[in-house]
């Protein structure tokens, strides 16, 4: 016993405290909010029109957003863990660079590169206050989870296999796709539930170039913003539960995803 | 391993060619990179006078300072907080601590506006407690506690795992109490991992924008913190001046990451 018996007590009540008056009380409470007038009201608010497109439109730019971040992320992941190259070091902060910047500043850097008088300002289609604004967003703000999920797995696993099988004549692709993808595919797993819930949540960033166009550039956390502001209380509620239910399935995805991680 | 990779280095099958390493870097230059040159670059559009005056604009002074002192306020809570959690979460026994120690991700995974609502519930003017801190500087504190909860409390767990527990038996064999135990032998043991996960913390909550929309209230020179001034800039058209605030906000973040990380590192030397 390192720590005598009261001691252990009261840091578990601080600990749990502080997290129930942090975590779980509000969410609860959020919870109970939105449920408080039965189902069917919650089922008529996130099934409105507006609704149903601010859910396709956010589900639209994941599924953009996160199969090109998976792909490349992989692709850096094999440069980083596997190569040798001068520069290492500054490819390495540029992956972090998305976690270090406000989403406001990554909103803005899009305007300045594509909005009017920006450095690309004059493409024959829209970028800013349209879907592609918020596609590139949501590409900025989640390159980096695949890519440090999958690097340190890459320096676990080694490349004695990969050797192996090029001496036995697999060229480079038999050798990616029977070796290496095995090898990793719970990092990469990981990865893409991570960046799934980082796309699904993002707002600041999506906030300053889509133009909140209802039916038409309205993420669901915009709508859960907009609601809000409209002193439409129980219809922000219903939308963040739905949003709340979505990171719940992602942590369950996690839970389930880290031990196999450890086995691999 | 490594000798063994050298002497079959004839064909690197699976080892990304010069191709991979440059789709890949091209692929982060024009999403990541090209947009935030154009925030430097574009910042000093109207002369150093006017990025000069938009940074030293009453407004954005204050925000600036406020954001950075809330910051930093927040990350010196979750260090403790999250110390204490993490020790809770490894070396107490209770039941439902792995579902605890699950939610711990939560603010990861929950979408930040969520978090901002779901923080006006309980502690907003419709609190069931009657507790109602919106739109005041606790307000905003309480929301960067919330998205920075988990990065102290996931650097120092398998830090605490790892730990070596022979030391601290042998420390109360020759004597030690509890508390010395923990300053003098589970501590120093900590503090690269608490820095780290505290750098981490303090540059999620500077840029912090989501959760503070809704319970700050954007007050200038009150609640207003440097996101939400850089948000108001861009609204009205001006973001040339939105731009020169970012780039301090980058600067200031950079330095404190700086800062924090070379205080682990002599910490760790200190250590030898």
């Amino acid at each position: 016993m390192t720590v005598d018996r009261r001691w252990r007590i009261a840091l578990r009540a601080i600990g749990l405290t502080y997290l129930a008056l942090l975590l779980l009380i509000p969410i609860g409470l959020v919870f109970y909010r939105t449920f408080e007038h039965g189902v069917m009201a919650v089922y008529d608010s996130v099934t409105t029109p507006a609704a149903i497109s601010a859910f396709s439109l956010t589900l639209t730019v994941t599924a953009i957003a996160v199969p090109l971040n998976t792909v490349f992320g992989v692709l850096c992941a094999l440069a980083l863990a596997r190569g040798r190259f001068r520069g290492k070091g500054v490819l390495n902060a540029i992956i972090d660079l998305p976690f270090a910047i406000s989403p406001v500043v990554v909103g803005l850097a899009l305007i300045l590169v594509f909005g009017r008088g920006g450095w690309l300002g004059d493409l024959p289609f829209q970028v800013i206050f349209s879907v592609p604004g918020i596609v590139l967003a949501t590409i900025f703000i989640s390159v980096p989870f695949v890519v440090r999920e999958v690097t340190p797995v890459l320096a676990e696993v080694g490349d004695e296999q990969e050797q192996a099988a090029a001496t036995l004549g697999a060229n480079r692709w038999q050798a990616f796709w029977r070796i290496t993808l095995p090898s990793i595919r719970w990092g990469v797993a990981y990865g893409v539930v991570l960046s799934v819930a980082r796309c699904i949540g993002e707002f600041g960033a999506v906030s300053v170039v889509s133009g909140k166009i209802s039916g038409d550039t309205e993420t669901l956390t915009l709508l859960v913003e907009k609601r809000f502001q409209n002193f439409d209380l129980a219809g922000a509620y219903a939308a963040s539960a739905l949003l709340a239910l979505i990171a719940l399935a992602t942590l369950l995805a996690m839970t389930t995803i880290n031990p196999r991680r450890d086995d691999a | 391993m490594s000798t063994l990779a050298l002497n079959l280095r004839g064909r690197p099958a699976g080892r990304p060619g010069a191709l991979g390493l440059g789709v890949s870097t091209l692929w982060l230059s024009l999403i990541v990179l090209l947009p935030l040159a154009a925030v430097v670059a574009r910042s000093t559009e109207g002369g150093l006078d006017a990025f000069w005056s938009a940074v030293s604009s009453r407004q954005a002074v204050s925000a600036l300072r406020f954001t950075l002192l809330v910051s930093l306020a927040a990350t010196v809570v979750n260090a403790v907080t999250g110390t204490l959690i993490a020790w809770v979460l490894v070396r107490d026994q209770f039941r439902g601590k792995r579902i605890v120690g699950a939610l711990i991700d939560l603010p990861f995974a929950l979408p930040t506006i969520v978090a901002g609502l779901t923080l006006l519930a309980l502690y907003g003017p419709t609190s069931p407690v009657g507790i109602d801190v919106a739109f005041t500087q606790f307000a905003v504190l309480l929301a960067l506690l919330f998205v920075t909860l988990p990065f102290v409390i996931r650097a120092v767990q398998p830090v605490l795992i790892e730990l070596d527990r022979e030391m601290e038996e042998a420390a109360l064999s020759l004597g030690a109490n509890a508390r010395t135990v923990f300053l003098r032998v589970i501590l120093p043991n900590l503090v690269p991992a608490i820095l780290s996960g505290a750098a981490l913390a303090f540059a999620r909550a500077v840029g912090e924008f989501g959760s503070i929309v809704l319970i700050s209230g954007n007050i200038p020179f009150e609640t207003q913190v440097a996101s939400m001034f850089i948000f108001k800039q861009i609204e009205s058209d001006n973001p040339i001046g939105a731009a020169a605030i970012s780039v301090v906000l980058m600067l200031l973040s950079l330095l404190v990451l700086v800062g924090i990380r070379g205080l682990g590192r002599w910490g760790a030397r200190h250590d030898r």
